[in-house]
């Protein structure tokens, strides 16, 4: 393990100002509207200085922290795709005029990005958006250029809210790549401090010009404190153990139809998956027929429209479109992408309006496995 | 040679004129609409009527009365193509709620010679009369939507107005759910999108102006209200506004409405 050090609270708010003058954009945790969503920071105020988060299935409440803690919640209903997978991104505007058609692409999106306190869950996410957007077939330019120049500050989760499973996913609690710092906030005797360790060169460097002191045997005492403090609050579990070929053998299993009779197909779970990538694409013109452009929105496998083809929908059930979701999520994701497509973040449990809980939906099944036979609406591996 | 520019007319019925109003609020694009439309019959603008048939006519309202039923199959016969915009025209508009009631109760109520109003007993959309193009939802509508309904008919392309739900807009514009963050009843998860989210962007819950979205799952929404604090004659009310009279909305209030029950 790379040499850990301790940060104080003055020199934690001296690392963003360093960060910004290098000329990075500071996305961060900010309160707005009763939650904690992620947003542009000016400073260390803008962080939810002594607030937290509850949360359960379809419920988030903030609630007062008796501490200062700057970073004592989880996670809220937005993720970083917001920063580096928008939610709606214009991608060329079309003129005719006397000169005839002209195309203009939309410039690439040019920001060094600085995130801070991302989460273990959230590094996977973006790690999982990476291989989706950078690694396959076709590189998305708009995603690689967003992503070029990104400095993460990883905060080590101190708590889990009982929507939390990244224990479940081997995601989480504790951060241990794809970041450039990662510190653990401790509030104790002995002061408000970070006791953290760098992940590459461009942390060290960053380091190097912050006041810091080697981290003492309490230090890391204290903070291996916080880290167990998460994994015991752990609120739920995902038996994660062949689920890949559990869902595959139950398409037909009864559970399907329950939680249809549940689902509101809203698409909110989908909206805050910090791993769903999928998008529209559609064109917008002006009455003359001489502007149009083409924009590029989220868009969701709950709606009709995402697998409309030539005759109508292909799910035309909400039954259907839901276990597309979640076999995707948890099981063909493995075929399109080598790995599951869950980071165990919980956020669409609590977001879900209803409070359907995928870690309850796979549990029913692995509970009352239906036998392996030809599925009458197969599944798709591709979304 | 300038190519002709198509008719395009407005008709009013049982309304309040708010969906025609959002045709005269496009004030940036009034004048390239009326370059590529030759507004001819539009009675909230201009006295001054051309005369049919028309091209493309927009329908505001509901049918409430004999006369109104009759007209519009005059309407139909002077349209190229109708499309119908606004709650009213689409799902009957709040004057649907006279369909759950005896609207010769109210007449008597409140008017001193109800032998001079001949109302019907239901009102209903345009399209339990007449075959319908295309019906924007709405109370009222988008002007967003309405200019794309009409830039669609000029291109000779369908429309783009997505029937999925509310949430997928405010979870676009990065709005935190008041259903989940406050407990704040919400329709926006059975109603479809297309106002672009105002009310949980102001705190609060989805009034569901747009009527019930592709695939509504209002009795399981319906159970979530009811567990946040909604009683069964709030539950009625809430399912029955605008667009009382569609057919999810109307189901899910009737479900909560119990015979002599109607606090």
């Amino acid at each position: 393990m790379p040499a850990q050090f301790v940060l104080s609270r003055a020199a934690f708010v001296e690392l963003l100002a360093a960060l910004r003058a290098q000329g990075y954009r500071l996305m961060g945790p900010t309160v707005r509207d009763g939650a904690i969503v992620y947003d542009e920071l000016s400073g260390v105020d803008d962080l939810p200085i002594g607030w937290t988060d509850e949360q359960d299935g379809g419920t988030y409440r903030l609630t007062r922290r008796d501490d200062a803690a700057l970073f004592g919640y989880t996670v809220g209903p937005h993720s970083w795709k917001q920063v580096f997978h928008p939610p709606a991104v214009k991608l060329w505007r079309a003129v005719r005029d006397e000169r005839g058609l002209r195309l203009e692409a939309e410039p690439l999106p040019a920001a060094k990005t600085a995130l801070i306190g991302a989460r273990a869950c959230d590094l996977h996410a973006i790690a999982i958006q990476d291989t989706t957007f950078l690694h396959g077939p076709v590189v998305d330019r708009r995603y690689e250029a967003a992503r070029r120049d990104t400095f993460v500050v990883a905060i080590q989760c101190g708590q889990a809210a009982r929507t939390c499973f990244c224990a479940s996913m081997g995601t989480g609690p504790r951060a241990s790549a794809g970041f450039d710092l990662a510190l653990t906030e401790v509030l104790d005797e002995r002061g408000h401090r970070f006791v953290g360790e760098a992940g590459t060169p461009a942390g060290e460097a960053v380091l190097a010009r912050l006041p810091h002191r080697p981290a003492a045997p309490e230090d890391l005492e204290a903070a291996a404190q916080r880290h167990d403090a998460a994994l015991a609050q752990m609120g739920r579990r995902l038996d994660a153990g062949g689920v890949r070929e559990l869902l595959q053998e139950n398409l037909d299993h009864p559970r399907w139809d329950e939680v249809a009779s549940r689902c509101l197909a809203c698409g909110n779970c989908t909206m805050v998956c910090p791993t769903c990538f999928c998008t529209a694409t559609s064109d917008r013109g002006d009455l003359a027929g001489r502007e149009a452009e083409r924009w590029q929105t989220w868009d969701s496998c709950f709606t009709m429209d995402f697998s409309y083809v030539h005759g109508g929908s292909v799910r035309r059930s909400t039954k259907s479109r839901y276990r597309q979701w979640l076999t995707h999520k948890l099981s063909t994701w493995f075929d399109q992408f080598g790995r599951s497509g869950c980071v165990g973040c919980g956020r669409c449990i609590t977001w879900c309006p209803v409070g359907i809980d995928l870690t309850e939906e796979v549990r029913a099944i692995r509970e009352t496995p239906s036998r392996p036979g030809p599925a009458a609406e197969p599944s798709h591996g591709h979304p | 040679m300038r190519r002709r520019r198509p008719k395009l007319a407005v008709w009013k019925f049982a309304s309040c004129d708010g969906c025609q109003l959002a045709l005269l609020d496009c004030e940036d694009e009034l004048l390239a609409l009326a370059d590529a439309i030759e507004i001819a019959r539009f009675p909230e603008a201009s006295r001054a009527a051309v005369k049919g048939p028309y091209d493309l006519s927009l329908v505001e309202g509901s049918i409430t009365t004999p006369e109104e039923a009759q007209r519009i199959q005059q309407v139909r016969r002077v349209s190229r193509v109708l499309v119908t915009i606004g709650a009213c025209a689409t799902a009957g508009g709040i004057q649907a709620l006279r369909n759950f009631a005896d609207v010769k109760a109210f007449i008597a109520l409140v008017y001193a010679q109800p032998r001079y109003i001949d109302s019907l007993a239901r009102s209903t959309p345009i399209a339990d009369h007449v075959r319908v193009d295309f019906e924007l939802r709405g109370c009222p509508v988008s002007r967003h939507q309405l200019l794309e309904v009409i830039g669609a008919f000029l291109a000779g392309r369908k429309p783009q107005t997505p029937a999925s739900s509310v949430c997928l807009e405010c979870k676009r514009r990065g709005t935190v759910c008041v259903m989940v963050a406050r407990g704040t009843p919400c329709l926006g998860p059975v109603t479809q999108a297309g106002c672009g989210a105002i009310c949980p962007a102001y705190d609060r819950g989805c009034y569901g102006c747009f009527g019930p979205m592709e695939t509504p799952n209002a009795a399981a929404l319906g159970g979530r209200c009811a567990e946040l604090g909604l009683s069964r004659a709030a539950l009625v009310r809430v399912f029955r506004t605008f667009n009382a009279g569609a057919e999810a909305f109307r189901q899910e209030s009737e479900a909560h409405e119990r015979p002599h029950d109607q606090g």
